[in-house]
């Protein structure tokens, strides 16, 4: 057990440090944000054509499709850092860990050659058409239906609860290709351009106010048969392999700024009044604040261990599960900490430009979206504990 | 970075998992329960035998100077099997030992607790239970190259299992960053040990009584002004211990109930499937494994002398304290009312979970310590 980074490992994380340094103009470690805006887009393109540029896109792709062959330390060296340089999102995120890996597992040569280098340059953005109204946790009920006609499918159907559908220019799509085989034998996967005649997209506004999620609506709208990632009726195999590269990100980047959250929170209590004095004196609160403290630490030595474990197996497995349950709920508990620190204040979109509002609005929903906490617990029931599947 | 056992570490923790299931079933743990002191001696030499109560003890004083994280493992496994008795007192002793006495004391005490020839506990709370070091008002009275001694100390543990008493006090001369620790053997002229009722029968705890009790000032240990800086840290090495021991009793809880939950039928179907009953389980496992990567760190960085060990080692004692006792919970929520029986082994988990909990400071006495060093700034 050696808890430093070993010298290949301090040399990957010192030399991305000093390239953020040089690259990430000061301007833009600010607080931009407005997702819909133009600007914005551009700036986050640009900022990901920038990473791709110094060889810092899709960094644990192998290297013969244009990555690093970064091991997961490396990759969660790589998110930390970004977090901690405050540098801007990644916009290409799905193409970059998700689909990405995907169509290396399990795409034909010409997808490989169409598809990797636009992703890695953030010049083509990817969405993922997973859930749909009455597919959400059951998954393999979806029931988007495509229907072969000649060279290509026809897709009719909606989807629901779609990250960047309203920038993407592609989308890894599941749809139902057989109606009378098992659910899970009846599904394939398509990639869809987002231009597509029929295909519209309509923003879906959360309690927070922003909208980070669409639905898709498919009216007759026309894939060609080469679009198909992985077998016919074999989508299920490709879902789960993309899903697992979802969760073999650890949340390394985010673990960064809950910290810095927290701190905030911790700095602000110091000033706050309560009962005539600094909110961070009074006891209660001083229990919280430490408790969320403590438990934010134990979640970054959990994915330490994590990805110890990982690197050794080199197989995505239930870890990630555990990771996003604790995680979700540690949010949730927090932002409620700091709604309690504020008391009336907490719920005002003008007070500390809104962060706490929105904070503890947007953590509402961490234990629904990429599987819900029950969804976790089933996993981790049934794939770490062996209990009986209950459904 | 690499955050897991070595393969020696692991060798380790499974020779101590075969070894206990042999030495340290349940019924016997429920017969030396139901015993005075709770302690065996023929397993206490057979565990010295294996090294374990030299493991932390340097190689110079017949110890085997591994890390803290060896010990840890040995620990969690003892934990697992609810060994009772006096170890984990004599890993707090052996610690202050090794921490705060002469070189010449270390050979007199070190090495026969490696050997398995000593036990030993150390005696610090008093009246406030509080495991604050202000919190120590026994005075220990300069006189003519003695030290008198005289007052209570209580919920000292395995203190009639012990060869030797460890009494810390307070200097006479008021200064509370000057404790002192006296070596008292047993037996000593008036030395009174009297049971406490505790709910957990495997650990033993006592009231001592100290009438007059006289040290030759020389035998006093950390007599050159590191007694302070000797207990801290000896208190991190046997709380870092006192989490192990935790994190196997969770684990040992963990395992019962979903092996119950796999094996017991309600509704025609084990219980296992049913979701509600899959919750707490996997709660169970995050607890569970959540407070084992805080043990495993705090020990890490106790043996590493990291600047922050101390956090560590508070953030590993909060957490278990919690987690301990909610897995406990859990578990005998799952298993129904045989969970809720004498007969059931999970009652002797349970209320270890509890006694475990307030040893070193419970979890609100570590969070309060967090938030000065996080909440406080500098």
């Amino acid at each position: 057990m050696d808890l430093n980074l070993t010298q290949t490992e301090a040399r990957f994380r010192d030399e991305f440090r000093a390239w953020l340094a040089l690259n990430l103009p000061p301007e833009w470690t600010g607080n931009i944000s407005g997702e819909d805006r133009a600007e914005y887009l551009r700036y986050l393109r640009d900022w990901q054509l920038k990473l791709f540029e110094g060889g810092w896109a899709g960094i644990s792709w192998p290297r013969e499709f244009g990555g690093r062959g970064a091991s997961l330390m490396e990759q969660a060296i790589f998110q930390e850092e970004l977090a901690s340089a405050n540098a801007p999102p990644l916009i290409g995120t799905i193409g970059l860990s998700l689909v990405g890996p995907t169509i290396i597992a399990l795409g034909t040569p010409e997808q490989k050659a169409r598809y990797l280098a636009p992703i890695l340059s953030g010049e083509e953005i990817w969405c993922q058409g997973f859930s749909e109204p009455n597919a959400g946790s059951d998954l393999a009920s979806l029931n988007t239906k495509a229907v072969r006609d000649g060279d290509d499918f026809i897709i009719n159907g909606q989807k629901i609860w779609t990250s960047f559908a309203q920038h993407a220019d592609w989308c890894l799509q599941l749809v139902r290709t057989d109606a009378r085989a098992p659910k899970h034998k009846g599904i394939t996967c398509l990639l869809v351009d987002m231009r597509s005649e029929g295909l519209s997209v309509k923003p879906l506004r959360q309690m927070s106010g922003d909208s980070g999620f669409n639905e898709m609506f498919f009216s007759n709208v026309r894939v060609p048969v080469s679009q198909v990632l992985g077998e016919v009726n074999g989508g299920w195999t490709t879902a789960i392999t993309a899903l697992m590269n979802e969760r073999a990100n650890l949340g390394t980047g985010s673990q960064v700024l809950f910290k810095r959250n927290l701190e905030t929170l911790i700095k602000r209590a110091r000033t706050f009044p309560r009962n005539g004095k600094p909110a961070s004196e009074d006891p209660l609160v001083r229990q919280k604040l430490a408790q969320a403290y403590l438990e934010l630490e134990i979640l970054r030595l959990n994915t330490n261990r994590a990805l110890t474990s990982l690197s050794k197996t080199g197989v995505p497995g239930p870890e990630g599960s555990i990771q996003k349950l604790y995680w979700s709920e540690w949010n949730q508990r927090t932002q409620q900490t700091a709604q309690e620190i504020f008391g009336a204040y907490g719920q005002l979109s003008d007070f500390d430009r809104g962060m706490w509002q929105y904070g503890y609005l947007r953590s509402r929903g961490n234990t629904i979206e990429a599987g819900t906490s029950e969804i976790q617990r089933n996993i981790i029931a049934e794939r770490v504990l062996g209990l009986p599947k209950s459904y | 970075m690499e955050f897991d056992l070595s393969k020696p570490q692991k060798l380790l923790k499974d020779s101590a998992r075969e070894f206990l299931s042999r030495h340290c079933k349940p019924t016997r743990v429920r017969e030396l329960m139901s015993t005075e002191t709770a302690n065996d001696d023929e397993l206490w030499q057979a565990m010295a035998d294996q090294g374990w109560t030299g493991l932390v003890i340097p190689e110079e004083y017949g110890g085997l100077g591994a890390e803290l994280l060896d010990l840890a493992v040995v620990c969690e496994e003892m934990g697992n099997a609810c060994l009772p008795g006096a170890f984990q007192a004599t890993v707090f002793s052996s610690a202050l030992i090794d921490r705060a006495a002469s070189p010449k004391q270390k050979a007199q005490y070190l090495e026969t607790i490696a050997s398995g020839s000593l036990k030993a506990t150390v005696a610090q709370l008093e009246e406030t239970a509080d495991w604050d070091l202000d919190a120590i008002n026994l005075k220990a009275v300069r006189d003519n190259g003695r030290l008198l001694v005289s007052g209570r100390k209580l919920f000292v543990p395995d203190a009639a299992a012990a060869d030797l008493l460890i009494c810390v006090a307070a200097s006479d001369s008021g200064n509370r960053e000057a404790p002192v620790i006296l070596p008292i053997s047993k037996g000593a002229d008036g030395v009174e040990i009297k049971s406490m009722p505790a709910m957990d029968e495997t650990h033993k705890i006592y009231e001592v009584q100290f009438n007059n009790v006289s040290v030759n000032a020389v035998d006093v240990f950390g007599a050159d002004g590191n007694a302070r800086g000797a207990l801290e840290q000896a208190t991190q090495v046997a709380t870092v211990a006192l989490c192990a021991e935790m994190v196997g009793g969770m684990q040992w809880i963990l395992d019962t109930t979903v092996e119950y939950a796999k094996t017991r039928h309600q509704f025609g179907r084990p219980i296992g499937s049913f979701q509600a009953v899959q919750h707490q389980c996997a709660d169970m496992l995050l607890m569970t494994e959540s407070a084992r990567s805080a043990t495993y760190y705090a020990a890490w960085a106790v043996t590493e002398g990291a600047p922050n060990a101390g956090m560590a080692v508070s953030i590993a004692k909060a957490y278990c304290s919690d987690a301990f006792r909610e897995v406990g919970n859990r578990g005998v929520q799952v298993h129904g009312g045989i969970g809720f029986t004498w007969e059931h082994d999970l009652q002797l988990y349970y209320k270890r979970s509890k006694a475990a909990e307030t040893i070193f400071g419970d979890a609100t006495f570590h969070r309060e310590r967090i938030a000065r060093a996080v909440v406080d700034g500098d």
